[in-house]
């Protein structure tokens, strides 16, 4: 696996919000690499700028106050950063591609599922009109929704909330994508719903080869999905490592904490705990390491310069300058 | 820890005086609508103070002089002006400032208890529908719904046919249409507080039902209530003009600026500045009262920006 | 779908059964319209004749039942002033505030929207600036002073265009031009806002995820998301323009209802009062029917009812 050529790349990636009171890093330096078929965890606070990550990649910064301002995105060695809009589009949709935060609100009201479905199709199929149906009747049943032949002809509020995020799948997966980013895909279902999607998801990485990148902070859905971690505070990865590694030794004190604050059913915690004060203002970052004011172990360094990455294990590094 | 709050602190710590600077800066208030709205009021208050001369005093051998403050730089040598009269006078000769002046007044006087009624009777039929839900919520909404869509004219001319024309007829009309916007918002509002737990945990505690919305609905709502009266004063105003302009309210003659402005109407071209004036500031105060209502609706209820 | 229209229905009915009403009560509740009619210097026999003749001597209940089977049969009786049966003179005004209320409705419609709408996807443009200038000063100008302005500068002044009276195409212009102005200032208004919402939704977003041209994600997606919200309103806008149309038609001296209306107050004309209040509701509430019936047609939530 190591030999492989990573399927996407990201490197040093910068996207900054120009705001009234100043410039907001939402992501500032972001690198990691993902290998086919391998499934990488993004974890962090909200506002730690995952989910901006997922957009800078997609080339979707909500303009004109985000820019990503540098940095690159090498999907199959090209760099989308360099692509003009069109060229996105053809992208967009076939090699990459996203699926959103909410199924209630994913997919158009006034439209049904068969629709949309279909005018994703239409898109990357050169097979004009016919046929079409019968593919989104396939992708359907392929995300298991139960008589996809009339289903088709719903519309989104006569769907439950799990259904429509698997119709959300099969549009994602419809263009048969290398890489597919889920941004909280699962946060808005319950238990269940949400333990069977997962299950779909993992079906289908195994039937196409998919490489997936997991948004979440939610360290369950992580251990069970997830081959590597990244950790994010402050629009930087902080913590980089196996999933495994991650939790047996996790290295940098914001993971540290992260972890203690998932209440765990096997111990027995008089308490919860919460990790003490806010996130850093991203247009207000201190100059040292934006975990200081909240770090319980931190020292005059980490108030001056920002930590360098330390291997800390195999494939496992983090930005922290109580490692050295 | 202890290390690094003291650095912040004394890095940041303003004095009282820069703090309240920088907390109204923050507030970012729109200067020139305050200053407008400033004037608007101050006039309604002080008018008497402000000019001596008497809106209503017909002057026969006055009439028709042009605003001096734009006849002594741009008027010919036929022009008729007097600096006594700065924005000149009417057909009867009454002074142009002083009735501009006066109207202030009587625009913010329906306006303020148009308001204020409306507000009264919208609010409490809000929250009645609201809080019981069912068919009262159904009959008040229903009514609403009439009242909001329906024409303001017709409603003033109905109540014109009713009582005659008068001041109180057009508070009437205002308040039979505002009412209805305060009793949408509120009610929605309400909707929603109803189903929070304190609201649940008072019920459970056997708090009757107007105790429940007197002391723990009715304060989640003032800032609903201070938006939209702020979004709701310059449609009022414009409300009132229009009714006035028909004659459906005040006596012709008395200091309105709808009046003054039907006035003008129709010596339009010898006496321009007749319609001009009053219109001119409608336009201004309803302005500034608009853009103030968004500041507020912007600072106080960013949830309501799209409503 | 048919329960709703159904429903819209009933309550079109039950809005104008309450305008009614207060016609009626209006007129026979609270003034005394033999009174009106005779004036204060009239003998006390006449007083009770012009009564009986009127009906007025019955019971309330009977007046009314006879007052709704007028209504039923448009007859409002004969203006006093006019001589003649307030429904001919009605059926004669109302074609004039008809176009003139189409004319302004179709500018509010045709320019308001597309501003909009382009107001919000070139957001923070010069165009955006400029469609909000526009809204911002429609909604605040009274029609009634545009108008007297419009007359001075173009009449008086310029002497482009007719000020007065009904006639050719040239006629429309301004007074059009100053009841549809508020009209479309407030779709701008709620057009951009609604817009601009549906641009952040969720599936516009996913919409451009999927790679779908900016063109579809525009025209197909946001487009009929941002205009339901507009079809309602568009309802409340001819309440609005039945509102100014009093104003404008006294400006521009055009002879549609609103004028009448007004004319009927002023001389207690209430034949003509009952008649003219009774068309601008009837008018008023069908539109905001045909707009509701509109409304479910286009979001798919309410037709599958």
């Amino acid at each position: 696996m190591a030999k492989q050529a990573p399927v996407l790349e990201v490197q040093d990636l910068r996207t900054y919000f120009y705001t009234r009171t100043g410039v907001v890093k939402a992501v500032d330096g972001v690198s990691f690499s993902l290998m086919p078929g391998e499934t990488l965890g993004i974890v962090g606070e909200s506002g730690s700028g995952k989910s901006m990550t997922a957009l800078s990649i997609m080339g979707l910064v909500p303009k004109p106050a985000g820019k990503t301002v540098g940095g690159k995105v090498l999907l199959d060695g090209e760099d989308l950063l360099q692509k003009s809009n069109s060229e996105m589009r053809q992208i967009r949709g076939r090699k990459i591609c996203m699926i959103l935060q909410d199924p209630m609100t994913s997919l158009n009201p006034v439209y049904t599922v068969g629709n949309q479905l279909i005018e994703t199709l239409r898109m990357r199929e050169d097979a004009r009109g016919h046929g079409l149906k019968e593919r989104a009747i396939d992708l359907l049943s392929k995300v298991k929704i139960a008589s996809p032949e009339t289903r088709i002809g719903n519309y989104p509020h006569q769907m439950s909330g799990g259904m429509r995020q698997r119709v959300v799948g099969a549009i994602a997966i419809s263009g048969s994508p290398k890489v597919l980013i889920a941004d909280e895909a699962t946060t808005s279902l319950d238990a269940t719903i949400q333990y069977q999607y997962l299950q779909l998801l993992r079906e289908l990485q195994k039937d196409t080869g998919l490489s997936i990148i997991f948004i979440t902070h939610d360290f369950g859905i992580v251990a069970k999905m997830c081959d590597r971690v990244a950790v994010m505070y402050a629009g930087k990865m902080v913590e980089f490592a196996p999933v495994r590694d991650l939790f047996n030794k996790p290295s940098h004190p914001y993971t540290e904490a992260l972890m203690r604050s998932v209440p765990n059913v096997d111990e027995e915690v008089d308490k919860l705990y919460a990790i003490e004060g806010q996130p850093p203002a991203l247009d207000k970052l201190p100059v040292g390491c934006p975990f200081a004011p909240r770090c319980p172990y931190v020292f005059d360094r980490c108030l001056h310069e920002y930590p360098t990455s330390v291997t800390v294990g195999e494939n496992h590094h983090a930005h922290c300058w109580k490692l050295i | 820890m202890a290390a690094v709050t003291s650095v912040t602190t004394t890095a940041t710590r303003p004095g009282w005086l820069r703090q309240m600077r920088t907390k109204t800066r923050r507030l970012k208030l729109p200067w020139i609508p305050v200053a407008i709205v400033s004037t608007l009021v101050i006039c309604a208050i002080f008018a008497e103070v402000l000019t001596s001369v008497d809106p209503r005093e017909i002057n026969m051998l006055e009439a028709r002089m042009s605003p001096a403050v734009i006849s002594e730089f741009f008027g010919g040598a036929d022009a008729n002006y007097s600096w006594s009269h700065p924005l000149g006078t009417d057909v009867m000769g009454r002074d142009m400032l002083s009735r501009l002046i006066y109207g202030a007044r009587t625009s913010v006087l329906i306006s303020l208890v148009a308001l204020s009624f409306g507000m009264v009777v919208g609010t409490t039929l809000g929250l009645i529908a609201g809080y019981r839900g069912k068919w009262v919520d159904a009959l008040v909404m229903r009514f609403a719904d009439a009242a909001l869509g329906f024409p303001t004219i017709l409603v003033a001319m109905i109540i014109v046919v009713l009582l005659g024309a008068g001041m109180l007829n057009i508070v009437l009309a205002v308040m039979l249409t505002v009412w209805a916007r305060f009793a949408r918002m509120i009610r929605g509002d309400v909707l929603a507080i109803r189903e929070l737990d304190f609201v649940t945990q008072a019920k459970i505690a056997g708090v009757s039902a107007h105790m429940i919305i007197a002391r723990h609905i009715f304060p989640n709502i003032v800032n609903t209530l201070l938006v939209i009266t702020s979004l709701q004063i310059g449609q009022v105003i414009l409300l009132e003009a229009s009714l006035s302009f028909l004659g459906l309210g005040l006596p012709p003659g008395e200091a309105a600026w709808g009046i003054m402005v039907a006035e003008g109407r129709t010596v339009i071209v010898d006496v321009w500045w007749l319609s001009l004036l009053p219109g001119l500031a409608i336009t201004i105060v309803v302005l500034a009262f608009n853009f103030f209502g968004d500041w507020m609706r912007d600072t106080m209820d960013p949830k309501l920006r799209r409503a | 779908m048919q329960r709703y229209i159904l429903f819209r229905g009933i309550q079109a009915l039950f809005t104008l059964w309450i305008l009614s009403l207060a016609i009626f009560l209006s007129v026979h509740l609270t003034g005394d319209p033999a009174q009106y009619l005779l004036g204060s210097e009239a003998g006390r026999t006449e007083y009770e004749q012009l009564k009986k003749n009127l009906g007025l001597d019955r019971p309330l209940y009977i007046q009314y039942i006879d007052f709704m089977g007028d209504v039923v049969r448009a007859d409002f009786g004969k203006s006093h002033i006019l001589g003649r049966s307030a429904r001919e003179v009605l059926m004669e005004r109302f074609p004039a505030t008809l176009q003139l209320a189409s004319a302004a409705f179709l500018i509010a419609l045709v320019v308001g929207i597309p501003l909009g709408i382009v107001s919000a996807v070139k957001r923070d443009t010069p165009i955006d600036m400029f469609a909000k200038f526009f809204a911002v000063l429609g909604i605040a100008t009274p029609g009634f002073w545009i108008a007297i302005m419009l007359i001075l500068l173009f009449g008086a002044i310029l002497g482009w265009l007719p000020t007065f009276g009904r006639g050719g195409l040239d006629h429309f212009v301004l007074p059009s031009f100053v009841l549809g102005w508020a009209a479309m200032a407030g779709m701008v208004r709620l057009g951009r806002s609604s817009m601009l919402e549906v641009l952040d939704s969720e599936y516009v977003k996913f919409a451009r995820v999927k790679g779908l041209s900016e063109r579809l994600v525009i025209f197909k997606h946001a487009l009929k998301n941002a205009i339901i919200p507009l079809l309602t309103f568009s309802g409340l806008t001819l309440a609005g323009l039945l509102n100014g149309s009093v104003a404008v038609e006294v400006v521009f001296a055009w002879p549609g209802i609103g004028r009448l209306m007004l004319q009927g107050i002023q001389t207690r004309d209430f034949p003509i009062v009952q008649a003219t209040v009774l068309a601008a509701g009837l008018f008023y509430i069908l539109t905001a029917l045909l707009v509701d019936i509109l409304y479910a047609y286009v979001n798919p939530k309410i037709r599958y009812e």
